[in-house]
């Protein structure tokens, strides 16, 4: 599968990464290879194996319901540039 | 009645189908120990893995788990043994993950049904075409600053529920009860409270028309977080006159997303449409497929409480209620509880419709919710045996009603103390009746010349003389023999 600048232009806007026009060529080119080289993955006979997302032989490890976390807003403001009486400030988003 | 909307073109029909974003009752959150309260300091619910720091991993709080396979099978749903986990991508200032942890392609609960209870006395089976788990996101304050957006994180990764309904209701009206009995249904199981009010319970609307008669559906619009039942039916009113002044211009529908103006009851495009639905969705590589089994959700199922629908049937069929008196007492677990409290070893019929026209009346005349009753299911039984013992008449009890609801007293402490007893002593009630009569030879002479009518107000001129207090039902025959003679 091969991508062209426009689908780069798209994932990087989807991925919020400004990537400039000259760029986009080249990354087309590299984004393909790869695709290309992933796509090898193919050759393998996979019919009558179920689709599987993890090799892991474990099942989903589950917590208890009970608050053992939290209440650390110094902690978790630390890396906010300009938190403001407790919350994130960010500029203006609005629909 | 079918809802139409005329046109000049002819009569269009509205196809509404519902996503209930609930949020699930639980002390933490789906993949975090943080705690989940409404209503706390900004971010002071939020723990390193809700704010999306580096190296934090979710791991999953089987309580949640538990909580939305009640719910599938509160909705008569399937539920499946296998579901998994995937990462819906997108940019937004309170989503600090850049994705929401949600289910897509293998959601934890399949088909279902709700019942709608019309108000023809009819009823009709929307379908749920699904429920899968997912993260709530964070809050946006838009304004507390005129170039800032403030965020509180303290929701972000609460657990909620998505509840997508197939589109098969057909007015504002029917979306509307369909909301009212998804929110009863959750609140009977204990999985959601349904307070639209305070976001636990969240709407997306999907509405799009077609002329009466088309079977194919035409493109919907989605308009997104309306948060009350009544939002919902404007929504889908004006959303659907919309739509039918487009077409009916010779224009189309655009498949898009809307918001809901409450103070302006309409729906308007969002803007920056065109990336809109591009989430790349795929398996979350931080969690394993979620596996059950068939035991534990049969544990669940034994356990179940008797939901709204199986309590109707059985207040109908056990009590002799009406449907429209079984449903009103339904509607809440905790009025039908309360109910069954008061009709317990006494008349059923008598019982609801003390709850039903007195007890509700006096409430919403205060504003009080049933928790909040003065008057408590024993006291009222107590009054309703009083009335049964003809200790008091129908109307006296209305009085010490009153008084109930005004002190939270007791109904046979109120009789005693404002000597209410109702007088069965035929001496006393004959000597009002002698008095009656004595002074009123005209009225006297009328009902001898054949005005039989006149009785009941003979009837009124001894309730008077007696404060109320003289057993009716004496009074009456009295009167009839001493008329007569």
């Amino acid at each position: 599968m091969a991508l062209d600048k426009a689908a780069v232009r798209t994932i990087a806007f989807l991925a919020r990464i400004k990537v400039p026009e000259e760029d986009l060529e080249h990354l087309a080119g590299e984004m393909s290879n790869i695709l290309g080289w992933v796509e090898q993955l193919g050759e393998v006979d996979t019919s009558g194996v179920e689709p599987m997302t993890s090799g892991a032989e474990t099942t989903l490890p589950q917590r208890e319901d009970s608050v053992t976390d939290g209440d650390a807003r110094d902690q978790v403001l630390a890396n906010a540039p300009q938190p403001e009486d407790g919350f994130y400030a960010v500029p203006k988003v609005l629909e | 009645m079918a809802y139409l909307i005329a046109g000049e073109t002819g009569d269009w029909e509205v196809v509404i189908g519902l996503e209930v974003h609930a949020q699930i009752v639980s002390r933490a959150k789906l993949f975090s120990g943080a705690a989940t309260g409404f209503g706390a300091e900004p971010n002071t619910q939020v723990s390193l893995v809700d704010a999306a720091m580096p190296g934090m991993l979710p791991v999953i709080n089987g309580y949640c788990v538990e909580q939305a396979v009640r719910t599938g099978l509160g909705l008569k749903a399937q539920v499946n043994l296998h579901s998994v986990f995937e990462r819906k991508n997108y940019f937004y200032a309170d989503l600090p993950q850049g994705y929401q942890i949600s289910q897509y392609q293998q959601p934890l609960v399949g088909e279902g049904w709700v019942v709608l209870d019309l108000a023809d006395g009819s009823s009709r089976e929307v379908g749920i075409e699904r429920l899968h788990m997912e993260q709530d996101a964070g809050k946006s304050l838009h304004d507390r600053d005129p170039g800032r957006t403030f965020i509180d994180l303290n929701r972000s990764g609460i657990a909620l529920m998505e509840i997508v309904s197939r589109p098969d209701l057909r007015s504002p009206e029917e979306a509307g009860l369909y909301l009212r009995k998804l929110r009863a249904i959750m609140r009977y199981l204990g999985t959601c409270d349904g307070n639209m009010e305070q976001g636990s319970m969240r709407c997306d609307v999907n509405v799009s028309v077609r002329k009466a008669g088309e079977t194919d559906l035409r493109t919907r619009t989605e308009t997104k977080n309306v948060n009350s039942v009544r939002f919902v039916m404007q929504a889908i009113a004006h959303e659907a006159e919309r739509q039918v002044a487009v077409y009916e211009s010779g224009g189309t529908v655009e498949q898009e997303t809307r918001l809901f103006d409450p103070d302006r009851g309409e729906t308007r495009a969002m803007r920056a449409k065109e990336f809109a639905h591009d989430y790349r969705y795929f398996p979350d590589p931080d969690l394993l497929p979620l596996e059950l089994t068939e035991d534990y959700v049969e544990s669940i199922r034994a356990a179940l409480p008797e939901l709204p629908d199986e309590k109707k049937r059985r207040f109908m069929a056990g009590f002799g209620l009406s449907p429209y008196d079984a449903g009103v007492l339904v509607a809440e677990r905790e009025t039908a509880d309360f109910y069954e409290a008061v009709a317990r070893g006494r008349d059923a019929k008598t019982a609801a419709n003390w709850v039903i026209s007195n007890l509700f009346g006096a409430l919403n005349r205060k504003g009080l919710s049933i928790a909040e009753s003065p008057v408590s299911a024993e006291n009222l039984g107590r009054l309703l045996d009083l009335i049964a013992a003809d200790t008091i008449s129908g109307r006296i009890a209305k009085e010490v009603f009153e008084v109930m609801v005004e002190t939270g007293g007791d109904a046979g402490s109120i009789v005693e103390e404002k000597g209410l007893r109702q007088i069965t002593d035929t001496a006393e009630i004959e000597a009002a009746v002698d008095k009656v009569i004595a002074e009123n030879p005209d009225q006297v002479a009328k009902f001898r010349g054949g005005n039989e009518k006149i009785a009941g107000w003979f009837v009124g001129q001894v309730m008077k003389a007696t404060g109320g207090k003289a057993n009716p039902k004496l009074v009456g025959e009295l009167l009839k023999e001493k008329l007569r003679n």
